[in-house]
């Protein structure tokens, strides 16, 4: 790559930056989303609320409190899984990735953009949740550690999350698709030890959610923010810190193996009769 | 990077260079053989009924479909191998739908215009001033204005900034005026004169429209069934298609036509006013490029069912008509 070729993709870089923030701003002035944003956290505070008086088996400890961190890490997880997914979908066919594919290193902005505007809503997200129910779990640790841990745990969530997530909204036909993304997810979040400890579960479903993200980044952001004696009730009875970034980073690896190459196909069949078939075909059938 | 945008091998002098070009979905060719070129500053019409090809065409010159033979300069670069600073001199102009709704148009060209900075260059200065374009294209009014709040015309109008707001030396448009008012219609005619005319741009425009292609373009190509049937300036369009002319005249209480199938009817009316001293009335009509025209455009809809076979191409020849429907 010579310098000025260096130079533009750099200049997209930053200019995806900025196209992160303006959708951001978007996504946060957008009355649909913002009640979206809101009520997942004030869902999450009743489901705490009714968890109130109830321990985790076998200790004194609240189970609210455990199921927060919990939350947490699902938050990250859902965001980084099912958001790019989504939207990758319907960029293509509104016609908003061929513009991107129209102009030089425009898909560098797009990605950048993309990937800004994720982990900034994610982050919204998550503070909204923590924020009103830390007063509700009131057993939690939280230090200098925590906050480290947590941000630790949300970047490598990200990191891991996002490029599968690129490659699974390529690979579906058309957005009415992603909804079985969802489906799937939400499947993959009873054997996640989410709402319910891992460790209470069969064998094979614990296996199971050990193989998913889910589980890694609510174990994370246990780990972050709940007492070190808590550990005992997880598996091996330890938050596994080493091997959750060793199975989160092999989710990195195969996302950011896969999402280029993935993309990278699905963008050279965009033409702008396929935007007119994908507008067609929405016109006539609504979806 | 930059060794693959070595020039082609055909046109380096020319802006836009096609040699047998070919495109095959299946077993139906839907180019078959396509050559042409156009000079710098040279506004080109590629006209034909629906599913004569252009769309697919167009859609190669611009890097976004690969052809199944043939040769394609653009710029001096094959457009499958053109690198993100050939990508910088081209200006797509697509036709919007729902995308970016929530950016405003002033956000939209500005963030757009940032990526060809890099690309400027002090013969060829990148990007367009954007307040500059935004006036050129009469929105100033609507530079803060959601695009989701724009007109059908408005948002095209906002689709050919965002095509030529990195100054492109060649710019392709596919359909742009499809469902545009005539008013709206004439707007964009004199957007794109003053694009040819000031910043000599290479344009090239498809239309299934005769008078669009007549009013924007210097030379018109005619494509019919992935083949040129005609190419040339109007004037030589309207000679070659006026093959055809009729006679007609009054003699002895009745009325004659005779129809000269050669090029010029004059040697018939000739011999007819020398045989016939009662002639009056004499009116002698040549085909017009019009009427030549709508006969190809008649025969290619009523055509056999060359479609029904190929599904790949019924898709294909289905988004044009789509376009033109929805646009």
């Amino acid at each position: 790559m010579t310098t000025s070729a260096f130079e533009a993709r750099r200049e997209a870089v930053l200019a995806g930056l900025s196209r992160g923030w303006i959708e951001t701003r978007h996504m946060l002035t957008d009355t649909a989303s913002v009640i979206w944003y809101f009520a997942v956290p004030v869902i999450f505070a009743i489901v705490l609320l009714v968890m109130r008086g109830e321990t985790v088996p076998g200790t004194e400890f609240a189970l609210g409190a455990m199921v927060l961190p919990s939350l947490v890490g699902m938050s990250i997880a859902f965001g980084g899984l099912m958001g790019p997914a989504g939207t990758i979908a319907v960029d293509r066919e509104d016609g908003t990735l061929l513009r991107a594919k129209a102009t030089p290193n425009g898909m560098v902005g797009y990605l950048v953009g993309k990937i800004v505007m994720f982990a900034l809503t994610t982050l919204v997200s998550i503070v909204l949740l923590v924020i009103p129910a830390l007063t509700i779990a009131g057993e939690l640790q939280l230090g200098p550690r925590t906050w480290l841990l947590l941000a630790l745990v949300f970047i490598v969530g990200m990191v891991s999350t996002v490029p599968i997530s690129v490659a699974l909204g390529s690979l579906v036909k058309s957005a009415a698709q992603t909804g079985l993304l969802f489906l799937a997810s939400m499947l993959l979040i009873v054997p996640s030890g989410i709402f319910y400890p891992i460790t209470a579960m069969p064998t094979w479903l614990q296996w199971v959610g050990q193989a998913f993200p889910f589980y890694w980044l609510g174990l994370g952001a246990r780990s972050a923010m709940l007492p070190e004696a808590m550990a005992v009730v997880e598996i091996g009875g330890s938050w596994r810190t080493f091997e959750m970034f060793v199975v989160l980073g092999v989710w990195a690896v195969i996302g950011m193996a896969l999402a280029p190459i993935v993309l990278r196909r699905m963008a050279r069949r965009q033409s702008g009769s396929a935007v007119a078939a994908a507008r067609e075909r929405i016109m006539s059938k609504g979806y | 990077m930059s060794a693959r945008t070595r020039p082609a091998s055909v046109g380096n002098t020319m802006a836009l260079a096609v040699r047998d070009l070919r495109m095959r979905y299946g077993t139906k060719d839907v180019l078959s053989g396509v050559t042409f070129s156009a000079q710098r500053g040279e506004v080109l019409g590629l006209l034909g009924p629906n599913g004569a090809g252009k769309t697919t065409t167009i859609e190669i010159l611009e890097g976004f479909r690969m052809p199944s033979a043939g040769e394609v300069s653009v710029l001096g670069v094959d457009p499958a191998r053109g690198d993100e600073a050939w990508r910088s001199r081209i200006g797509v102009v697509l036709q919007s739908w729902r995308d970016h709704g929530r950016w405003r148009v002033r956000e939209l060209l500005d963030y757009l215009a940032r990526f060809y900075v890099p690309f400027s260059a002090p013969e060829a200065p990148r990007p367009w001033d954007v307040d500059e374009l935004i006036e050129v294209i009469g929105l100033s009014e609507l530079a803060n204005a959601k695009l989701m709040t724009l007109s059908g015309g408005q948002r095209r109008r906002l689709d050919v900034a965002i095509g030529i707001v990195g100054r492109p030396e060649v710019v392709f448009l596919d359909e742009p005026t499809a469902g545009f008012d005539p008013h709206a219609r004439r707007e964009f005619h004199d957007l794109m004169h003053r694009l040819s005319d000031l910043e000599n741009t290479t344009i090239l425009i498809t239309t299934h429209d005769l008078d669009e292609a007549e009013k924007v373009a210097d030379r018109i190509i005619v494509l019919d069934e992935g083949r040129i049937v005609a190419d040339g300036t109007v004037e030589q369009l309207a000679r070659q298609f006026a093959a055809a002319a009729e006679v007609r005249w009054n003699s002895g209480g009745r009325r004659h036509v005779h129809a000269v199938s050669g090029c010029d009817p004059t040697g018939f009316v000739r011999d007819l006013l020398a045989k016939d001293e009662d002639v009056t009335e004499l009116e002698v009509r040549r085909a017009s490029l019009e009427d030549t025209y709508m006969a190809l455009v008649q025969r290619a809809e009523a055509g056999p069912s060359r479609f029904a076979k190929q599904p790949d191409t019924e898709q294909q020849e289905g988004t044009e008509e789509a376009s033109e429907a929805q646009g």
